[in-house]
């Protein structure tokens, strides 16, 4: 499988390591009256989708940047491929 | 007072050198290294005295560029700055210094080991040893790249001289696994 990095151009997913759902970067706020309940959500509650689906992958092995790469858990064909903190920002996070 | 001696990170009192057909890979221990990241918001000030500090151009993704003082593209607003140890040992302050507030700055001299590969078989010993795309892989190119399972620094400074950093704690591994690629493309 070849990711597409945003920067680097094609490189091996071997350079790569699979964290997970690109919603981790939805972080609750821990200050919020329901927070209990966020994060026992956001810890171990997942969609499972048969088809296009977010996930963060960290590009260990090359410039060590997040990506949120999306790809089709059924054919493994990537369609788009972002940085991590683009998408962040683009949903408002500070950070 | 300790009287101690410096020793190169494989041990040896001198730079370990070897020649294999048309390669030779030198050990370079005389190297002052710092990292540097841009703060948030600083990006293009970071990128600017940077740019003073080596006196060229900030380098650009997967690039490498400077004078006296060099530094390479590592990451999204990072970068490495190298210069020789002897008239810069006190690197990190002085990048610190001309940074200020727009970038954090990491000594990194002694956490790396360098490698300087001379001679004209240079791609064929990096074809073995690393997946980059050597097609891409021009004068100024620096890339960071898994050798070996080690994650290393590629920088072409010529077609004909090409510095790998690793960590220095594999330095062992790293030149064991040169040397073996050099003997293989023989």
């Amino acid at each position: 499988m070849i990711i597409n990095h945003p920067l680097l151009g094609p490189r091996d997913a071997s350079e790569f390591t699979y964290l997970g759902d690109a919603s981790l970067i939805n972080r609750p706020d821990w200050q919020a009256d329901n927070a209990a309940e966020a994060f026992y959500e956001y810890g171990y509650l997942r969609d499972n989708p048969a088809g296009e689906h977010q996930e963060l992958w960290y590009h260990e092995a090359g410039d060590r940047s997040w990506l949120v790469v999306t790809r089709n858990t059924l054919t493994h064909e990537i369609s788009k491929v972002e940085l991590a903190r683009d998408v962040a920002r683009a949903r408002g996070r500070s950070k | 007072m300790h009287d101690l001696v410096a020793i190169t990170a494989l041990g040896g009192a001198e730079p370990r050198v070897d020649t294999v057909g048309g390669v030779t890979c030198t050990e370079v221990p005389e190297v002052a290294l710092a990292s540097v990241a841009a703060r948030m918001g600083q990006e293009t000030s970071a990128a600017k005295a940077l740019a003073t500090l080596i006196d060229a151009p900030t380098p650009d993704v997967g690039r490498w560029a400077g004078t006296m003082i060099t530094a390479f593209w590592v990451g999204p607003d990072q970068w490495m700055v190298e210069a020789p140890y002897d008239s810069h040992e006190g690197l990190a302050d002085q990048v610190k210094a001309t940074v200020g507030d727009t970038a954090s700055v990491t000594e990194q001299t002694d956490a790396w080991t360098r490698f300087d590969l001379s001679g004209d078989s240079i791609p064929a010993v990096l074809e073995l040893l690393c997946q980059l795309d050597l097609r891409r892989f021009d004068k100024g190119s620096a890339a960071r790249c898994s050798i070996h399972h080690v994650g290393c620094f590629v920088i072409c400074r010529t077609p004909e001289k090409v510095s790998l950093y690793g960590p220095r704690s594999s330095a062992g591994s790293l030149h064991h696994a040169i040397v073996t690629a050099m003997r293989s493309v023989q």
